[in-house]
């Protein structure tokens, strides 16, 4: 009876009585939520064009992110240095294409995806080779991304918000926006549906594999710059910033692997529930909880809809 | 019985002449040797049996495979090695054997795929929404709904196309190839699976298409009685080599063909 009290009834009354925690907490989840998201989303990316998951994703972001604070080591100005990323992405894109996604068309799902264990030992290397394995700094203030917190008085207590968090939200809003347009409304985003649907139906209509391929991942190298630059602010980029990327596995199942706006809704979900189940039910549960809450909560959406919130039903004509 | 265009195909020059195309996969020879062509505005029907390299010669019409030997001439231009989308680029568009759709997509955005070449205007404007983009995406939406119109099938375009019959797919594909505007039109089996209904509907638009838009046809049929009534001159393919090239009543009564579709006593 004391422990069914502790677990369904105690925590409630916790964040009844002390709401000020209960927001704190809540923003905290939301915010985690939207990089989670954000990870996601360069997953979505590419599993829509090409049916692959790119276990990549992850190293991208660190590569990104490292390539960026190495430039501005090497003396490069931080906008410059920004630029030249993005055109490190845009390389690394077209190099993916020739090399890795040519040889390999046409072949079994399964295939590609091996494939793209191997681009993250490459990228692991070489990003190893070129800026070293030391955590660094995220040039947050040279690239003029604000710090510090608002202390917002509320609900007899004080919520803090930090003002970089504040700033990942709305970049990561603008960013979902942005794809969703260019996925649902743009002549090239018909196509990165066609070739996601059927690669011999997209070229028999005139569709290049080659240029939407290098589109896409190029569109996901981006995320992944956005991702490393707010992920590095708050921590340090490092190659453990890769496992935290696996955080994107729960919010693609939640969310369904097709869907953008389910990237985001799953990252948020999850993201509150973690630091929900964490702060409330932490102490009872011991505080190894976040790192399977995720995972369990995915598992109880999956019961019930197995193609995730908003995958697209698969419907098989028999 | 059809009705012939006003097209006089007998006269007509080519728009594709095929010359000694051979294509092996490894040992395995699809084609060996096929010689023919497509003359502009005609119906023109690739039979032959089972595996006897149909698909093979429409996958090398439209850059799917390179065939290892052999001439192609498209629109009076030698052409070297193409890939399917340069090939679409070219004018030629096509359907397939087992209904290749964008699944995942209503009627009318797989139709609308079939128009991404016509469009041109840049990326930001597309972004936007606005300006030329805008006034882009409606002038090929109402060309394409004219394709739906003609198709008959407007009571379906927001639907999904993987929930659609069988029959109505293979509409919307010939949709979607049509809104290519294309000048050679490569239909393979498109009556295959259809009641005796359907075929008469299929027909009907591919006369249709050919009369109305003079879009040149090449198809692959099973069903004799279909290419006999459409087509205004057959190719005979058998184990991937030509038997016979001429009007319907000439394959009917060629003995070549006979032996090949009911085999020979030996």
């Amino acid at each position: 009876m004391d422990l069914l009290y502790q677990i369904f009834i105690d925590p409630f009354v916790q964040m009844g009585t002390a709401p000020d925690l209960l927001v704190q907490t809540l923003w905290e989840g939301l915010v985690s939520g939207v990089l989670y998201a954000l990870i996601a989303l360069g997953f979505v990316l590419i599993f829509k064009a090409s049916g692959v998951f790119n276990f990549a994703q992850g190293i991208m972001v660190v590569f990104a992110a490292l390539t960026l604070v190495g430039l501005y080591e090497k003396g490069v100005p931080a906008f410059l240095a920004l630029a030249l990323t993005v055109v490190v992405m845009l390389g690394l894109a077209v190099l993916v294409e020739r090399l890795m996604l040519r040889p390999l068309v046409n072949q079994p799902d399964i295939v590609l995806f091996m494939a793209t264990f191997g681009l993250t030992y490459v990228l692991i290397g070489l990003g190893e080779m070129i800026f070293g394995g030391d955590p660094k700094v995220m040039i947050a203030d040279q690239l003029y991304l604000p710090r510090g917190a608002i202390d917002v008085q509320m609900l007899g207590g004080f919520v803090s918000l930090q003002k970089i968090d504040i700033a990942a939200a709305v970049i990561a809003s603008l960013m979902v926006a942005a794809l969703a347009v260019f996925f649902q409304k743009t002549r090239i985003g018909r196509a990165l549906r066609a070739v996601a649907d059927s690669h011999k139906a997209a070229l028999s209509v005139g569709i290049s594999l080659e240029q939407i391929w290098v589109v896409v991942w190029f569109a996901a190298g981006i995320v992944a710059l956005a991702t490393g630059i707010m992920w590095g602010a708050r921590s340090n980029v490092s190659f453990a910033l890769e496992i935290v990327s696996l955080k994107a596995l729960p919010v693609l199942i939640l969310g369904g692997f097709t869907s953008i706006p389910g990237a985001i809704v799953g990252g948020i979900i999850i993201g509150v529930g973690e630091k929900l189940g964490e702060f409330y039910w932490g102490p009872l549960l011991g505080s190894g909880i976040e790192s399977w809450l995720a995972y369990m909560i995915a598992l109880i959406f999956l019961l019930f809809r197995p193609q995730g919130l908003f995958g697209e039903r698969i419907i098989e004509r028999i | 019985m059809r009705a012939r265009g006003q097209v006089d195909v007998a006269a007509g020059e080519a728009i594709l002449s095929i010359e000694n195309v051979s294509l092996a996969f490894g040992g395995v020879k699809a084609l060996t040797d096929v010689s023919f062509d497509i003359r502009k505005g005609e119906i023109r029907a690739i039979i032959g049996p089972n595996g006897a390299g149909k698909t093979s010669m429409l996958n090398v019409i439209n850059g799917f495979y390179q065939p290892q030997q052999g001439k192609i001439t498209f629109k009076g231009k030698p052409r070297t090695k193409m890939r399917p989308h340069e090939a679409a680029r070219g004018g030629i568009a096509r359907t397939f054997q087992n209904v290749a759709l964008f699944r995942g997509m209503s009627a009318l955005d797989n139709i609308m795929a079939g128009r991404s070449l016509a469009m041109h205007v840049n990326f930001f404007w597309q972004l936007l929404r606005y300006g030329p983009a805008m006034a882009e995406e409606v002038a090929h939406r109402r060309r394409v709904e004219e394709i739906i119109d003609f198709l008959e099938i407007a009571h379906i375009r927001k639907v999904q196309v993987g929930r659609l019959p069988y029959g109505l797919q293979k509409r919307v594909e010939l949709g979607r190839a049509l809104a290519m505007e294309p000048e050679l039109l490569l239909l393979d089996e498109p009556m295959a699976g259809m009641n005796l209904e359907e075929k008469e509907d299929m027909s009907r638009f591919i006369i249709d298409v050919n009369n109305q838009f003079g879009t040149t046809i090449a198809l692959i049929e099973h069903d004799m009685g279909v290419v006999m009534d459409l087509s205004d001159r057959v190719v005979v393919l058998d184990y991937g080599r030509k038997i016979a090239d001429g009007t319907p009543e000439q394959i009917k009564s060629n003995q070549a063909v006979i032996d090949a579709y009911l085999g020979v006593a030996r």
